[in-house]
């Protein structure tokens, strides 16, 4: 048996064969989709993902917390005067990843800050109030981050993210 | 173009792999240039579909065994958050259920065109033993995944399997200890049997191989059971058999969708909704339909080894099979006798079947004896006494002269023996009218029964309504989350009013800073909360019964169909068994019990309940709940709001299921009808 024929002259059986390999090809396509979409978070993870408040009153000068959200580390830091001092006296084009520290807190509450306590190299979880720039240090890479979570030495490439997050009240926040 | 070839790519990367691994020349050998025998009907093609059903078993079980917990406290709720909470979960835990049984269903198809052709004779002994291993490896992995989900049906399951293995005189006390890990079934026996049934399909494939090469070098047996003798006699594997298998398989594949989107509970038991309780025994124990026949003879036989070995026996005794018929002449096309002893045998199976489903007492007992007997008469009697007295009808000469030479009424006799089957499984459910005293609960009209069936929003919100304000103060509703009231396909609330039915809701949370338990508002992440703290204050606050949850109550209710409802029912995918008793026991409360039925103190007559006597007192009475809508505040609405609202709560997805289904089925129409086509242009030039 043969199934040549020329390509100048497409016949029935061709047309039947393309058509019947593309509806394959479209419907496996489609199939696919609940195979990997199953790979993703599903509705309790989400649903445990929504916003959570803080309280912000037992948090003295100079202290810190670590709080949980969305399975990741939030530092909390109520940052001395000094601190606050020290992050805005640094010229901002100095830099690795520039910004001001009025970008990273909200206007108003200036001595708090509040960061995603995941190293921006590989992931770690930095140490409050170590290293040179009176910030974080990361025990596995050596990185060190300012008293603004910025990165100032070492190999990560940016600042530690700042969540989404706003003031409830002068001593609470909702952090989500 | 026919027979094998050297396979010869032109692309040179292709041609450097190939002088060092030569695998798509095996792969070309194997399943592109291979002969195949061109009158393979299309009970050929179930090879074909086996091997898209390991795939699809495979496939899907590693991605449910990405959401499951094998720990006896968590196994059955990680089941119900991958039906409810993972996306598409619902279809991934359908498809590998339903699949079970679609993978039996095609196995036993292809085991009775094996026997039927025979094609277990020389020179294929050695592939239909691999087959039977195969067959030996799918029931215990289906055994051991049907433990997985740790309902009623798996622990009760797993319990009478392993005993099995305590018939045996000595050791046997030892190897159930072996095998459960414990005193008892328990959390070491779901471990392992989690990774045994995790192992065991990877075995079964390995076998697979080894079967498809035993195939290729005997070479396929077909219908005449005359061996190819010239290139007349065969056609190459690719095309023609790929696309007549894959027909074949596009066809499998729409009664395989309708399980998955339509009848997903069809084959399962409402018990298997009941978390595992090791205090409880079901009343009546049946196991997965495609081991029925076979624990219908371990029932029959009175003697606890005996029934062991007679059953064990029942399948060990295929692997003998082709020394067992000695009969030259292979097909039963041309074997007058052994065709009709055959199909007695497929009805005798059938029919043990339904047996095993029966409960062990009286005519049954009697029938299962005797079809036991005729099942191993047929292999030890029958099939070696035919070989020697029967007559075979002249073969063909080759396969070419019978293609050209047809017949066709081949369908009457089929028709005629589904009749007969059909006919004697009606006269047994005859026998079970003493049932009919036990009042059946009426069928009602549900909004989301049938195909295209949609929860009535309305009726949700006055159920959700009637659970909260009546039901809730004494039953749970565990898997369902405030945030599920806005979930599409269900009461149709916003995001805003679910956060606000939370917050009436006080949750106990904790521990704080000081290492304390406290209370909050609820958020829309949280679960209903229960009524009591545990099993022990609910049962000791409601007269020593303690409430069901309800999550997941109108799955986990059902009643007796009888047979020939039950066959309609596939077809109408009726499913409302639950619904319809939930609303039936709600209603079914009388102040006085009939004469001559005494109800003991504490327990109340309802007409549906089984047994009559519930602890529940009424709860429903008219006027209890207003609706806003102006519905009535009668207790036959309520019933039937509530029994609504809780079928949602069983299964949120079902809008999602119906309407992916109804596409699927678009799709597969057009696809099985294009590929008919496809099929019949490949072999135009072959018939």
């Amino acid at each position: 048996m043969t199934t040549a024929s020329s390509a100048d002259h497409p016949t029935r059986r061709d047309f039947l064969f393309v058509a019947t390999g593309a509806a394959a090809a479209v419907s496996g396509a489609f199939t696919l989709w609940p195979f990997v979409s199953q790979m993703n978070p599903d509705a309790s993870t989400i649903a445990a993902g929504a916003p959570i408040e803080v309280d912000l009153a037992p948090i003295a000068s100079g202290q810190d917390i670590k709080v949980f959200w969305r399975g990741k580390p939030i530092y909390i830091m109520n940052r001395t005067k000094k601190q606050v001092e020290e992050a805005r006296q640094v010229p901002v084009a100095s830099l690795p990843d520039p910004a001001s520290d009025q970008s990273r807190v909200k206007e108003g509450h200036d001595q708090w800050l509040v960061v995603i306590g995941i190293c921006t190299h590989l992931g770690c979880i930095p140490i409050a109030h170590e290293g040179n720039y009176d910030g974080f240090f990361c025990p596995c890479h050596g990185s060190q981050y300012d008293s603004s979570g910025r990165i100032r030495q070492g190999p990560a490439p940016a600042n530690l993210a700042v969540p989404p997050y706003q003031f409830v009240s002068d001593t609470k926040i909702q952090i989500g | 173009m026919s027979g094998p070839s050297e396979y010869q790519p032109t692309n040179p990367v292709l041609q450097w792999i190939e002088r060092r691994l030569p695998l798509l020349g095996l792969m070309h050998s194997s399943f592109v240039a291979y002969p195949t025998p061109r009158n393979l009907n299309y009970w050929w093609t179930f090879g074909a579909i086996l091997s898209f059903m390991l795939g699809m078993q495979i496939l899907t079980g590693v991605i449910l065994a990405m959401h499951y917990t094998p720990e006896a406290t968590l196994a059955f709720h990680s089941v119900e958050s991958i039906v409810r909470d993972v996306n598409y979960g619902w279809l991934l835990r359908n498809m590998h259920a339903s699949g079970a049984s679609m993978f039996f269903f095609a196995v036993y198809v292809h085991m009775l065109r094996g026997l039927y052709y025979g094609s277990y004779k020389e020179p294929r002994e050695i592939l239909w033993i691999l087959g039977v291993i195969i067959y030996l490896l799918m029931m215990a992995t289906g055994f051991m995944g049907y433990v997985l989900p740790w309902g009623q049906m798996s622990f009760w399951g797993a319990t009478v399997i392993t005993n099995l293995f305590s018939a045996f005189p000595y050791v046997g006390e030892s190897i159930v200890t072996l095998l459960w890990g414990g005193y008892s079934v328990g959390n070491p026996t779901l471990n392992r049997f989690f990774s045994l049934h995790y192992l065991l399909p990877f075995v079964i494939a390995g076998v697979v191989v080894l079967h498809v090469w035993a195939l290729h070098v005997a070479g396929q047996n077909n219908p005449t059971g005359v061996e190819p003798k010239t290139e007349k006699d065969t056609v190459p594997f690719t095309p023609h058999a790929t696309i007549k298998d894959l027909f074949g398989t596009a066809c499998f594949l729409l009664l395989y969708a309708w399980f998955i989107f339509y009848m997903p509970n069809y084959l399962g038991d409402s018990d298997n909704y009941i978390v595992a309780n090791p205090g409880v025994t079901p009343a009546h124990i049946v196991p997965e339909w495609y081991y029925l026949p076979f624990y219908a003879m371990l029932r029959s036989i009175p003697n606890k080894l005996a029934g062991v070995v007679v059953m064990f026996s029942s399948i060990l005794i295929l692997v003998f099979l082709p020394w067992l018929d000695t009969a030259k002449t292979r097909s039963c096309k041309y074997r007058p006798l052994a065709k009709q002893f055959f199909w007695i045998f497929v009805i005798v199976a059938v029919l043990l079947g339904y047996l095993g489903a029966q409960p062990p007492e009286g005519i049954y007992v009697i029938a299962g004896r005797i079809l036991t007997f005729c099942y191993f008469a047929y292999f030890l009697i029958v099939l070696p006494l035919l070989s020697r007295v029967e007559k075979p009808r002249p073969l063909p000469n080759s396969i070419a002269d019978d293609v050209l030479a047809k017949s066709g009424r081949k369908a009457m006799v089929s028709a005629v023996i589904a009749l007969m089957v059909a006919g004697t499984l009606f006269a047994g459910s005859t026998q079970n009218a003493r049932a009919a005293e036990d009042e059946t609960p009426p069928s009602q009209t549900w909004s989301f029964a049938g195909p295209f069936g949609k929860f009535d929003r309305g009726s949700l919100q006055r159920g959700l309504k009637v659970y909260k304000e009546v039901c809730s103060a004494c039953h749970s509703l565990n898997y369902i989350a405030f945030r599920n009231i806005a979930d599409p396909g269900g009461p149709g609330y916003t995001p805003a009013q679910a956060a606000a039915l939370a917050a009436e809701y006080k949750i106990k949370d904790g521990p704080n800073d000081q290492g304390e338990m406290f209370e909050r508002p609820g958020r829309p992440a949280d679960y209903f909360p229960a009524p009591f703290p545990n099993e022990q204050a609910a049962r000791a606050a409601n007269g020593g019964a303690a409430p069901p949850d309800l999550s997941l109550i109108t799955k986990a209710r059902s009643y007796e169909r009888g047979f020939p409802l039950f066959i309609l029912d596939f077809f109408t995918t009726f499913q409302e068994q639950g619904p319809n008793y939930v609303s039936a026991i709600l209603q079914g409360f009388e102040d006085k019990p009939p004469a001559g039925v005494t109800i003991p103190d504490g327990s109340y007559y309802n007409k549906y309940f089984p047994g009559h006597a519930i602890k529940m007192p009424k709860p429903l009475s008219d006027g209890q709940v207003t609706f806003d809508d102006g519905s009535p505040a009668t207790v036959a609405q309520y019933a039937h709001d509530v029994t609504t609202f809780l079928m949602w709560a069983a299964e949120p997805h079902m809008e999602a299921r119906k309407q992916l289904g109804m596409q699927v089925f678009v799709v597969l129409i057009i696809f099985a009808g294009m590929m008919y086509f496809t099929k019949k242009k490949v072999w135009a030039d072959a018939h």
